[in-house]
Formats: C-alpha cells, sequence, structure tokens
C-alpha cells in the first residue's frame, strides 16, 4: 500500500513537472526562421499595394498603447489563456491563409514568452499564412527607433 | 599611382568607411536631461513623489512579472536596496503587467524592500516609451538621469555606475 502510494505520488510529481516543462517551453526561438519576416520587409509590404496583412501585437498591452505598429490591433498577451482566446476572437472574420504577422517586441527574442504561444495555437486552429516579426532586441529599438511606421499614443 | 602610394590611400578609404558605422547609434534623448516627475500610489497606497527623493540616487526600473530578464535582476535590486540604503540609494519600481494582481502575487513570493507601482502609458512616455523590459535608468542626486540601461544588461555594469553615484570606491 506504502509503495503504491510513493509510485501515485511519483507519477502525480512527474505529470506535474512535464506538464509545467511543456508550458514553458514555447520560446519564440522554436518558430522556424522560414516563418520570420524581417522588420524591413514587412515596411516594405506595407508600403506596397498588395494584399495587406492582418497585423497582430500578441504582448503586453500597456505597451501596445505606448506604441504599435501603425495599422496593428492588439491580440494579447498570448502568454496567457485569456491571451489566446483574445488572439482567437480577433480573427473570426480571418481566411485561413491570410497573412497574418505577429509581433510583441517586449524581450530580447529568445525570452519573449508571448510569440511562440501565439504561432503554435495559430498553426492548431489551422492558419496557414502565419508569420512573426523578427525583432532581435525589443520593439522601441528594432522598430520605432529606426523611424518604421508607428501610431504613438 | 605606384603600389605604396595605392595601399596607403586603399587603407585611407578603408578606415574612413569603417569609422561611421560606429557612429549610428542615435544618442540617447534621455540623458542628462532632469527625470520626469511622477506621483504614484505604490501596491502598499503608499504616496510615491519622484521629487521627495531629490538628494538620493535612484535607480527606476521598468519591469514585469513576465519579462524573464526582470526576474533576474529583481533580488539583486533587492539585495543591493539592503546594501546601499546607508549610501542614499533608494530603488523605484515599475511594473508594466497590465494588470496588479500577477505583481500582488509576484510580491507575496518574492517580498521586495522598495516601493513597487503599476505603470501605465503615460508613465511609459515621460521615459521615452517604455518598450521593451528590462529598462532602468540612474538618477542622481539632482535628479539627472545619469545612466540608462535597456534590455538585458549585465548586472555588474548597472552596480559599477551605481556604486559611482553613491560615491564608493
Amino acid at each position: 500500500m506504502q509503495v503504491r502510494k510513493f509510485f501515485c505520488l511519483l507519477a502525480f510529481f512527474a505529470f506535474t513537472v512535464l506538464t509545467a516543462h511543456a508550458q514553458t517551453a514555447i520560446s519564440a526561438t522554436t518558430i522556424p526562421t522560414d516563418r520570420l519576416v524581417q522588420p524591413e520587409e514587412l515596411v516594405k509590404l506595407l508600403q506596397s499595394t498588395s494584399a495587406q496583412p492582418l497585423i497582430l501585437q500578441v504582448g503586453s498591452r500597456v505597451m501596445f498603447g505606448e506604441a504599435h505598429i501603425r495599422g496593428s490591433q492588439y491580440a494579447g498577451p498570448a502568454s496567457t489563456p485569456a491571451g489566446l482566446k483574445a488572439l482567437e476572437s480577433s480573427l473570426t472574420a480571418s481566411p485561413k491563409d491570410h497573412l497574418i504577422v505577429l509581433y510583441c517586441g517586449c524581450c530580447p527574442w529568445g525570452r519573449c514568452p508571448n510569440v511562440g504561444p501565439a504561432f503554435k495555437h495559430l498553426q492548431e486552429l489551422g492558419y496557414k499564412n502565419v508569420k512573426v516579426l523578427y525583432l532581435p532586441n525589443n520593439f522601441g529599438d528594432d522598430w520605432v527607433s529606426k523611424g518604421y511606421p508607428t501610431e504613438h499614443k | 599611382m605606384s603600389l605604396r602610394t595605392r595601399l596607403i590611400v586603399c587603407s585611407v578609404v578603408a578606415v574612413l568607411a569603417v569609422i561611421p558605422l560606429g557612429a549610428t547609434e542615435p544618442p540617447d534623448p534621455l540623458l542628462h536631461k532632469p527625470a520626469a516627475a511622477f506621483v504614484r500610489n505604490d501596491l502598499q497606497k503608499r504616496r510615491i513623489d519622484l521629487a521627495k527623493y531629490k538628494g538620493q540616487v535612484i535607480l527606476l526600473n521598468f519591469w514585469a512579472t513576465w519579462c524573464a530578464p526582470c526576474q533576474i535582476e529583481m533580488p539583486r535590486f533587492a539585495q543591493w536596496q539592503k546594501t546601499y540604503a546607508p549610501r542614499g540609494l533608494q530603488i523605484l519600481a515599475v511594473s508594466m503587467d497590465d494588470e496588479p494582481a500577477p505583481v500582488l502575487e509576484y510580491v507575496k513570493k518574492h517580498p521586495l524592500p522598495f516601493p513597487v507601482m503599476m505603470g501605465d502609458e503615460d508613465l511609459g512616455a515621460k521615459y521615452g516609451d517604455v518598450l521593451g523590459l528590462p529598462d532602468t535608468f540612474l538618477i542622481n542626486r539632482d535628479g539627472i538621469i545619469v545612466a540608462h540601461f535597456k534590455g538585458e544588461t549585465r548586472l555588474e555594469s548597472i552596480e559599477a555606475e551605481l556604486r559611482k553615484l553613491l560615491d564608493i570606491r
């Protein structure tokens, strides 16, 4: 009986650890490189006459309020279940093959808790044309300071 | 043109081409300017007025509970507050979380020996738009911003600047 109890506890502990690890393991670095878009490329696209992408900021609402890519919408934070629901809600009118560009820029790329989960979630929902804006340092340094199209508060 | 002359000209051109590459970073518009005034209540409802800290050295840190590099900094900041308070250090932390709930939970688990306030777009805009975390300002005893550390920074660099401001050899 004691042995059974011990193995039950061990199994529960292992499950908890593995689940926690899975939740924290969706790093921005898991996004395939062919799904990344460089800031200069997005600027060119925004300035072109091609069909415009749906651009979604999936990070901090406060930071979105300070400044965001011109024409983008807020749909986060994707590191939380509520944020992923908000992301889903923002896409109800979007065809599954429409170009969607996600971005965050809260933190250095490898530390962002938002773009990885957002990208994964959209893939799971069947969105086939999702790209992520590569911001290696943060939104301020990699977009705003470069003079790219921005809306401020 | 002789080979020697051509080599000299090429070297000079190469050097002149490289020098501007180091000068593309625009100057920080906040440095050496007075720190923007603000009055906020902290999480314990205490009134925090930046002006009241004149005469002390301020480390003003913008952070968030979801920011991994910020989590690394916080315990060191707590240690610095305790170590350097007698020399006049005051750390003020501004959370850029969207809601206070996760911040309250964080400080309950990790009590901090300095005020923690909730930030917003207005306060962020006063400090040049806080568009990446962590973002740390060092303000001298006259209320002037003398250092600005954006993003993940070596804590030793921040501490070295702090010690200079506190006049610790």
